[in-house]
């Protein structure tokens, strides 16, 4: 991919002021966004991928501020926003979110064919007759059947993955150019899930846009993403592409989320987990975050951060392991293995 | 199997909520045992009644049709008072959200032993702190985090919360509704771990009711797959994964991600349509299909599925 990204996010550093004291939920993150592409994130709750992508819109909430770093999108640094004017040049417009829940984020009280045609006035302009029959073609688009009557519908009406797909339509109706789908389908069944992964995937295809999945769910991220980054306590650690991170991985704290999944477990014998809490993020973080939950942390980690270094052109892993100077450390067995497993019980 | 012993009979259960014409028939015509010592598993979609059948052995939800027993003994509709308290005390459950299943204002102190409390099964107060100490480092948790609220804690720690309140009162049988679902990815394999250690540990007995079935196939024994209010297939958990016979159980299996990429993105996805079922003049049956292997199906729909186990066998 020599492309040029049409995304930069390059040092950023986002910090919430809590009673006073200061959380700083992402530590100096990178972050290329190539277009076309589907880039999952990974991470566990609280590792800050809501946080780092709600970022790319000025979603944070009042009390959160990003302190350093700059997040380059059409030559223009938007980390440097300040107003709502500004960021409503961008937000729904260029990039637009899908939220995980759409039980929360679809207003009861309003009828699903006004709820979208609330943002096609807004960002397209179109008033009266032009808004609706652009909203009917949306609600056809994302798989609604019988438009003109689930119009005039309200939320409690719909099923999880139709409120789903209602909220999907809001977002790309202004044809943004990246979507965000925040846990799309944490809140949904798995037949359903499928089909709203499939839709993402169609749509994404129709409309030429480049979406960003967050999720912990590594199955949805093996089925929808072309590249793959890790995310632990404010930073990303790993990032390559979908193929290198399930088969060839290289952070412990990587390796540590694929062995725990449960299709690699033993009936009667205890999963593999992950020992320990995250780190609290109001203290400044010595040396490798992930340290103090891998046991074969070398002594380097807890004293200085690493860097990254390239396991391929693609692919980069924040580790000490990779260091020449390290001793030799091999991948675990369950990690090495994990494709033949996975497949004889396919 | 015969010979072991059955904690749980459903016999021909209905449920139904409303009267009249409003009344709306949730669960029908299920029929499963559990034995002693077995993780027996529910699968199905939202809305498809498997946590009503679980609220209808725990005596929440009232049944309209058919039996539940509990080691021999029926515990649905009217039964006795003294065996009314037995069911609660030997029967409890764990909620699917952690967040929303505690009691915000308690301190865990008092939400694990609630149900002490409301029992009399405790000698003296100092028995009762002891009780709760002790369950509360069987599930993990520091005998001080007694004295906190829920709202202290991360997801993991309130489910084993969850899980402390229910060992307390010394159950055989436990439903687990979803308990896993609302917790991240290494979070839930702690508590799948803690579950299985407990079962092995106390001779529990679960009945795990769940969507997601990379979980369940790892931790249960038997696994019955249920769409809208029926169960369609029932069988050992791996015999279910190696022979799935009923185009439900066939959908539903396609539609769970398998975390590898290149059979990911290889794979066709299998729509289940119910109307692929003409049952018109060939009434379906719940029929063993091999031994301890059960589907429901018409004539010529078993006759198709032994054809299938034929061909993936030979």
């Amino acid at each position: 991919m020599a492309k040029e990204p049409i995304l930069s996010a390059r040092d950023v550093e986002i910090q919430f002021s809590l009673r006073g004291r200061k959380l700083t939920a992402i530590r100096r993150c990178s972050l290329d966004l190539y277009e076309g592409e589907t880039l999952a994130i990974v991470g566990e709750s609280g590792s800050g991928k809501s946080v780092f992508t709600k970022s790319f819109l000025g979603m944070l909430d009042a009390n959160g501020l990003i302190t350093g770093g700059s997040i380059m999108y059409n030559g223009i640094d938007i980390s440097k926003y300040k107003t709502e004017k500004e960021w409503l040049t961008i937000r729904g417009k260029k990039i637009a979110m899908v939220m995980q829940d759409p039980m929360t984020s679809l207003n009861p009280l309003k009828k699903i064919g006004k709820q979208i045609e609330e943002s096609i006035q807004l960002q397209q302009g179109l008033k009266g007759e032009e808004a609706r029959a652009k909203a009917l073609k949306m609600l056809n688009l994302v798989g609604i059947p019988d438009a003109e009557k689930r119009y005039n519908q309200y939320p409690h009406e719909f099923s999880g993955g139709m409120r789903q797909r209602v909220v999907i339509a809001i977002a790309v109706a202004c044809h943004p150019q990246i979507l965000i789908c925040d846990e799309p389908t944490t809140a949904l069944d798995v037949t359903i899930q499928a089909q709203i992964l499939d839709l993402i995937r169609n749509l994404q295809s129709k409309l030429h846009m480049t979406v960003i999945y967050i999720t912990h769910d590594l199955g949805v991220v093996a089925n929808v993403a072309d590249r793959v980054a890790v995310m632990y306590a404010g930073q990303i650690v790993e990032y390559g592409l979908v193929n290198e991170i399930f088969y060839d991985p290289w952070h412990p704290y990587t390796w540590a989320l694929l062995s725990s999944l449960p299709q690699l477990g033993i009936k009667g014998e205890d999963l593999p987990s992950i020992e320990g809490t995250p780190p609290n993020l109001f203290n400044v973080i010595k040396g490798d975050a992930f340290a103090p939950r891998n046991k074969q942390a070398l002594a380097i980690d807890f004293v200085k951060e690493p860097p990254f270094f390239p396991v391929s052109k693609t692919h980069m892993a924040k580790t000490w392991y990779l260091d020449p100077r390290a001793p030799k450390i091999e991948q675990p067995e369950t990690i090495r293995r994990l494709r033949e497993t996975i497949r004889a019980r396919g | 199997m015969a010979e072991r012993e059955k904690l749980i009979e459903v016999k021909d259960l209905q449920i139904s909520f409303g009267t009249g014409k409003k009344k709306f028939v949730a669960v029908d015509r299920i029929n499963f045992d559990i034995y002693k010592g077995e993780t027996f598993s529910l699968v199905g979609e939202s809305g498809s009644g498997k946590t009503t059948i679980g609220r209808a052995i725990l005596r929440i939800n009232p049944t309209s049709a058919g039996e539940i027993y509990l080691k021999g003994k029926k515990i649905n509709g009217k039964i006795p008072k003294e065996l009314d308290k037995e069911v609660i005390r030997t029967c409890q459950m764990i909620f699917q959200d952690p967040m929303a299943s505690l009691n915000e204002r308690a301190k865990v102190d008092y939400i694990v032993s609630e149900g002490l409390i409301n029992h009399h099964l405790y000698k003296d107060e100092a028995d009762r702190e002891a009780k709760v100490q002790k369950v509360l480092q069987e599930v993990g948790l520091l005998p001080e985090f007694a004295s906190r609220f829920p709202h202290e804690f991360s997801g993991g720690q309130r489910q084993r919360i969850g899980i402390a309140r229910a060992l307390i009162m010394e159950p055989e049988f436990i439903v687990a509704d979803e308990p896993i679902s609302a917790l991240d990815v290494s979070i839930r394999a702690q508590v799948l771990n803690l579950l299985n250690r407990l079962k092995v540990k106390r001779g529990l007995t679960y009945l795990f009711i769940a969507h997601d079935l990379s979980v369940v196939r790892f931790i249960s024994d038997r696994i019955a797959v249920i769409h809208k209010g029926r169960i369609v297939e029932l069988a050992e958990a791996e015999e279910l994964f190696l022979h799935p016979l009923h185009p439900y159980t066939k959908a539903l299996l396609s539609a769970v991600p398998m975390p590898d990429p290149e059979t990911e993105k290889k794979k066709k996805l299998i729509v289940y349509d119910p109307s692929c079922h003409d049952y018109s003049v060939d009434s379906p049956v719940w029929e063993e299909i091999i031994s301890g292997h059960f589907v429901y199906g018409n004539q010529k729909e078993l006759e198709q599925y032994r054809k299938e186990i034929q061909e993936i066998d030979g």
